[in-house]
C-alpha cells in the first residue's frame, strides 16, 4: 500500500462515521455549525497523527499484553495537549466543545486506528492513515454540520472566535430548532446515513446487472 | 437533599446523558438488542460510574489540587477508569459467568465508554463535594440504564417489523433514538429546583 492509498481510504471508502460508524457521540453532540466541525475535526486530526506515529514508532518494544494502557498513555498526551492549546487560542471554540475535547481520549476512531491499524504497520503507512482517518471525519463532521446549522439557524458558517456571525440564507423565523437540538443530531445523521446506504445499494445493483 | 435529588433527577431525565449530552452512545447502539444484556451492562455501567466519581474526586482534591497538577486530570482520569472497569470485570467473571458470557467483549468497552470519563469531568467541573458527585455519578449512570433498556425493548419490537432496506440497522436504531431523545425533551419544562425546594 503506497502513501497515497493509505491517505485516501479514510476520506470515503472506509469513512469513519458513515462507513465503519466510529465516534458517534462527539459527532453527534459537536456537529451544530461548521466552525465547531472543523475545530474538532481537526483537533482529533492532530491527536490521530500523533498517536499514529508514536504509536507505530513504539510498536517493537511495545509489550502485547500492556499495549492498551500504553495506547492511553499515548493519546492522553496528545489530547492534553491539543486542550491546553485551544484553550489559549480558540476560547470560544474551547467553550463550546467543553468536554468533548478531553473526550477524544476515549474516542473509539482513535483507539481503532492504534489497534488495527498504527500497531502492525510502519511510521510513514501510519502517518497517512491518520491523516486521511481525521480528514475523512473531520469532512464527515462539515457535512452533517452544515445540514444542522442551515436548518437549525438558518445561516452558514458562523465563526464566532473571529467574531463573523455567518452568512444569513433564509429567516429566523423559517429555521427549524429542533434540528439543533438533540433529537435533531440523532435524526439527521440516521437519515444521511440512510441516504448514502441507498446510493450505495442503487450503485451495487447497478454494476450488478450492467 | 434537596440539592441531591435536583442532580439525581436532573441527570436521569432532564440531561440524560444518551438523549441529551450524547454520552455514551457507542455501547447504546451497540448491545441494545436484547433488554436482558442491556440490562446486565447497565448495571456494570451504574457500578462502574458511582465508583469512578468517587475515586477520581479523591484524585483530583487530594493529589492534583495540592500538587497543582490540575492538567493531569485526562491522563490521569482514563487511567484511574481503565484499572477500575478491570477490577469490575474480574469481579464479575468470578461472581456470575452466564452474565460475564452475555457480556462478553463489551465490558471492557466500559473504559472508552464516553459517560464514564464524561461525568467524572463533569463533576470536577462543576465543583461537586463528594457526595454530589457520588449522587451525579449515579445519576448520570441511571439516565443511562433507563435509556438503554427503553430502547432495547423497542429495538427487540422492531425486529419483526418491516424497515427500508436502506435504514436497516444503524441508521433505523438512529432514528429511534432521535424520537426517544425528543420526548426526553419534554422533561426540559420541569422546575426541579422550586419541586425540591432548593432556589
Amino acid at each position: 500500500m503506497s502513501f497515497k492509498s493509505e491517505f485516501s481510504k479514510g476520506i470515503i471508502k472506509e469513512n469513519p462515521t458513515f462507513r465503519m460508524l466510529l465516534g458517534m457521540c462527539p459527532t453527534l453532540a459537536t456537529s451544530l455549525a461548521i466552525s465547531n466541525g472543523i475545530g474538532m475535526g481537526l483537533a482529533a486530526t492532530f491527536v490521530l497523527v500523533g498517536s499514529n506515529v508514536i504509536i507505530s514508532a513504539l510498536r517493537k518494544v511495545t509489550p502485547e499484553k500492556i499495549r492498551i494502557p500504553i495506547f492511553v498513555v499515548v493519546i492522553a498526551t496528545f489530547v492534553t495537549t491539543v486542550d491546553l492549546i485551544m484553550a489559549a487560542f480558540l476560547p470560544d471554540l474551547h467553550e463550546v466543545l467543553g468536554i468533548f475535547i478531553p473526550l477524544i481520549v476515549v474516542n473509539c476512531i482513535i483507539f481503532a486506528r492504534a489497534e488495527a491499524f498504527a500497531f502492525q504497520h510502519g511510521i510513514v503507512d501510519s502517518l497517512a492513515d491518520g491523516l486521511g482517518m481525521g480528514l475523512g471525519w473531520t469532512l464527515a463532521l462539515c457535512g452533517l454540520s452544515a445540514i444542522r446549522e442551515l436548518l437549525g439557524t438558518g445561516t452558514l458558517l458562523a465563526i464566532p472566535d473571529f467574531g463573523f456571525p455567518g452568512i444569513r440564507v433564509f429567516d429566523q423565523s423559517l429555521a427549524a430548532v429542533m434540528v439543533i437540538l438533540p433529537p435533531g443530531g440523532f435524526i439527521t445523521l440516521g437519515l444521511l446515513i440512510g441516504l448514502l446506504n441507498l446510493v450505495a445499494n442503487r450503485k451495487n445493483k447497478r454494476a450488478q446487472e450492467g | 437533599m434537596g440539592k441531591l435529588l435536583v442532580i439525581f433527577f436532573g441527570g436521569v431525565l432532564l440531561n440524560n446523558f444518551i438523549l441529551s449530552r450524547f454520552l455514551g452512545i457507542c455501547p447504546f447502539i451497540g448491545i441494545s438488542q436484547r433488554v436482558d444484556t442491556a440490562a446486565g451492562m447497565s448495571a456494570a455501567v451504574i457500578f462502574v460510574m458511582g465508583l469512578a466519581s468517587v475515586v477520581t474526586w479523591f484524585f483530583h482534591n487530594m493529589i492534583l489540587v495540592p500538587l497543582g497538577l490540575e492538567y493531569l486530570q485526562t491522563i490521569g482520569f482514563i487511567l484511574i477508569i481503565a484499572a477500575l472497569v478491570q477490577l469490575v470485570e474480574m469481579v464479575i467473571q468470578k461472581t456470575s459467568p452466564t452474565l460475564y458470557q452475555a457480556l462478553g467483549i463489551y465490558l471492557p468497552l466500559i473504559t472508552t465508554n464516553c459517560a464514564v470519563l464524561g461525568v467524572t469531568i463533569l463533576n470536577i467541573s462543576e465543583s461537586y463535594n463528594l457526595l454530589e458527585a457520588a449522587v451525579n455519578g449515579v445519576a448520570g449512570a441511571s439516565g443511562f440504564a433507563l435509556a438503554i433498556i427503553l430502547f432495547a425493548a423497542i429495538r427487540e419490537r422492531m425486529e419483526l417489523s418491516e424497515i427500508p432496506e436502506s435504514l436497516k440497522g444503524f441508521p433505523i436504531a438512529l432514528i429511534t433514538a432521535g424520537l426517544m431523545s425528543m420526548a426526553f425533551l419534554g422533561f426540559a419544562g420541569f422546575r426541579l429546583e422550586a419541586l425540591f425546594g432548593v432556589m
